[in-house]
């Protein structure tokens, strides 16, 4: 997946997204966000609700939005205005040829996969008449039979094949093999001498089993589409993260819209409350406070004064604010991150999976066999004929027809049972890299810890009494803390809250406040972050920490058990930092540690040899999240992890981590077992058919039972539960 | 024996014709959004 930024593009520029003619235009939008029917709905009916749009239609699966519209009355910018005032990510959709193609790519297995069905169904039936009624049948009827059997299955392999033989030739086009070769060669071969008999009314008719192995093969071919598929759809998130346009102030004092891109260091940029910062700057105008939350995984708002440095991804949260560039878009920290996540996969992609590892000894020991089957029969002096029949027999029969379900079942069966149990798995191949770590570390903020504040300064009873008064007519989240902290009790009559300052209300009698430091006339200073007076009294502040998730401390011993080590990193203080791991039972951590530290730290570990499995939620994590061997991301963490993870938690929860583990170690057992299957279907098949034995029938019902055998033992996967 | 090759003839009649509904669907979109089908069903149009 490409994570570049979008080329330039000003306000003017959205039309070259919109399609058709004057008449009839369409212009699609990514939408980011959109999960659930009530989200279809919304936006649908939004933006159905601009004049002149004639159409919206929202694909789920893609996160694409089409948009049509006749004449030129729609501007494209307010499509997207819609949709963000919504609550969704929305981008102009530059029609990605790689997505069209996912999307032709699974149109063609089905297709083949049908096609296959229906040629296995008419082929073995008329077949299987042959072999058992053959002998009551007449010349003629039989050689009706061959005949149209070979009618059916011969064009049904060739088109169904498509998918294997397109892929074994561009891999011999690039002078290497894999497993669509043998596939391949086995298909054409015996389709050209049960061709070659039909024409000479002999009996070794392999259409059936070239039919079959094509089902198949597809099944499993298709099952791993699936999941490849749905790991591909994370990737256009990003697209409707990066914010593209921006607002420059002029030199006369108005401003203009401009692409990002264009941002050069000394321009002033004004941003609107809710808008995020496309680029690094400096704060020029008055304080205001942003959600660096895309930035550093901590998503409470962080107060900036004038003069201090704002980065890209900041979301601004206070009032309105003028930025001073100091960095351009491709130097500023987002894009940066985006740089060192494609390195991560890049460096992820060379990781050779377990079946291409099986499939590259297996095709040249099955190309010798072959040839050898063949060289042997011509020495003991057979014709050709029936030395190229045996050789064929025995290509036919070593097709990796098990070995080609042995691994996607599996998979399939693990990711089904891991969604069941919360956890979303984007790649089969993760499943794999999972089970093989020795290393596990985690984030501190938002991983390990919840963002749910509590009380941590001892404040005296009677205080936190009357505060919580106060405090259990709000629902801000340091006002929740507070009521928790005091437990159940009565609430203050006439409480009144004023977003963002805090709760006034009378305590017998006396005027009582809760909020900020302003707001309770208390000194700007310390560590207290909410303040409470009780009439002329003087302001008592409380201090609030940040919660450990309580499955913490049960999941690092689970993952001991399993003889996982376990490392902490965090940009943390070392204060906090060390009372997590303490609480966590983590006796390795590190704090202070910025995102590029985390990633050379991955790099580091990775160069030692050792299999690291990160977990993490912010964006600050995502680069060593796709460095580590394999990354999970709890459902809360940034849309940049979760998109930088092969697997993310639904659900509150870390303890899916453990089951992840067990279950993916399970599967690869499976998977072995399933090879070793194949293999011991092979071992005893290929001397019966290298001495000519095994009649098609043969053949067929093998190929048949082996794959039914491998994908029953992936079953098993879901049956029992782990222990 | 034309019994025989009537029932294969229909066979193959309905089979095709199975295939030919299913490659329509397929052309025409029906297959494209699984994810976004299962939940449009819950979407209250009257409202």
């Amino acid at each position: 997946m490409t994570l570049l930024l979008r080329p330039a593009e000003t306000a003017d520029d959205l039309t070259r997204y919109v399609h058709g003619e004057a008449g009839s235009r369409s212009f699609e939008v990514a939408v980011n966000g959109a999960r659930c029917a009530g989200c279809i709905a919304k936006i649908e009916a939004g933006v159905r609700g601009i004049a002149g749009v004639r159409e919206a239609r929202l694909n789920l699966s893609t996160g694409k939005l089409r948009v049509g519209w006749e004449g030129a009355a729609v501007a494209p910018q307010a499509v997207l205005r819609r949709v963000r005032d919504l609550g969704y990510g929305a981008q102009p959709f530059d029609a990605e040829a790689t997505l069209d193609a996912d999307a032709a790519q699974g149109r063609l297995l089905l297709r083949c996969l049908a096609l296959a069905a229906f040629g296995t169904v008419f082929t073995v039936g008329l077949t299987d008449a042959l072999w058992y009624g053959g002998d009551d049948m007449s010349a003629a009827v039989r050689a009706t039979f061959y005949w149209l059997a070979a009618a059916i299955a011969i064009p049904v392999t060739l088109y169904a094949g498509q998918p294997f033989f397109r892929s074994a030739w561009s891999s011999l086009a690039r002078r290497r093999t894999n497993m669509d070769v043998p596939i391949s060669a086995a298909l054409l071969l015996s389709l050209g001498l049960s061709l070659y008999q039909t024409l000479l009314r002999g009996q070794d008719i392999y259409f059936d089993a070239a039919v079959m192995l094509v089902l198949l093969l597809l099944v499993g071919r298709y099952l791993d589409f699936r999941l490849r598929n749905r790991a591909r759809g994370a990737a256009r998130h990003l697209l409707a993260m990066q914010s593209l346009l921006a607002r420059r102030i002029k030199p006369d004092g108005d401003s203009e819209t401009v692409s990002a891109r264009d941002l050069v260091p000394g321009d002033r940029v004004i941003l609107a409350s809710g808008e995020r910062a496309p680029v690094n700057g400096l704060l020029e105008s008055q304080a205001t406070e942003v959600d660096n939350s895309l930035v550093t995984g901590e998503s409470a708002a962080v107060p900036v004064l004038p003069g201090a440095p704002l980065q890209a991804g900041a979301i601004i949260t206070g009032p309105a604010a003028v930025l001073r560039v100091t960095a351009r878009v491709e130097d500023s920290l987002v894009a940066d991150l985006a740089r060192l996540l494609e390195a991560g996969q890049q460096t992820r992609s060379r990781y050779v999976k377990l079946a291409d590892r099986v499939a590259r000894a297996y095709v040249p020991l099955v190309t010798v066999l072959a040839l050898s089957v063949l060289a042997g029969w011509l020495v003991v002096g057979a014709p050709l004929a029936t030395a190229a029949t045996h050789a064929i027999a025995v290509l036919i029969i070593t097709c990796p027809c098990a070995l080609g379900l042995a691994v996607p079942a599996v998979q399939v069966v693990a990711t089904g049972r891991l969604f069941r149990d919360g956890v979303f798995v984007k790649s089969g191949d993760a499943l794999e890299r999972l089970a093989e770590i020795d290393l596990a570390v985690f984030d501190k903020t938002g991983t390990l810890t919840t963002d749910v504040p509590v009380l941590a300064n001892a404040v005296p009873p009677a205080v936190l009494e009357d505060a919580a008064r106060l405090a259990r007519a709000s629902r801000h989240p340091l006002a929740r803390a507070v009521a928790v902290a005091a437990g159940a009790g009565p609430v203050a009559q006439d409480a009144r809250e004023t977003p963002g300052e805090g709760i006034e209300g009378l305590l017998e009698g006396e005027v009582c406040r809760l909020g900020n430091a302003a707001w309770c006339g208390a000194p700007r200073d310390g560590s207290a972050r909410l303040w409470f007076r009780r009439g002329d009294h003087t302001p008592v502040g409380f201090e609030f920490q940040e919660t450990i998730r309580p499955e913490a401390r049960k999941l690092i011993a689970a993952l001991s058990m399993r003889h996982i080590a376990v490392e902490m990193l965090t940009g943390d203080r070392g204060g906090p930092a060390a009372r997590v791991a303490r609480e966590a039972g983590i006796a390795n951590w590190c704090a202070g540690v910025g995102p590029r530290e985390k990633a050379a730290h991955l790099e580091q570990l990775r160069a030692q040899g050792r299999r690291v499995l990160m977990v993490g939620d912010g964006i600050n994590d995502a680069a060593a999240m796709a460095l580590a061997h394999v990354s999970i991301a709890p459902g809360s963490a940034t849309d940049i992890s979760q998109l930088a993870s092969d697997m993310v938690i639904r659900g509150d929860t870390l303890m899916p981590v453990v089951e992840a583990l067990d279950v993916s170690r399970r599967a690869r057992r499976l998977v072995l077992q399933n090879f070793a299957l194949a293999a011991l279907y092979n071992v005893t098949a290929i001397p019966l058919a290298a001495s000519g034995l095994v009649t098609p029938l043969i053949a067929a019902a093998t190929m048949a039972g082996s794959s039914l055998l491998v994908t029953l033992n992936a079953l098993r996967l879901s049956w029992r539960r782990a222990a | 024996m034309t019994g025989i090759a009537l029932v294969i003839a229909s066979a193959l009649l309905v089979g095709l014709g199975a295939l030919v509904v299913l490659f329509w669907a397929l052309s025409s979109g029906q297959y494209d959004d699984l994810d976004g089908d299962a939940e449009r069903i819950l979407i209250d149009d009257d409202s």
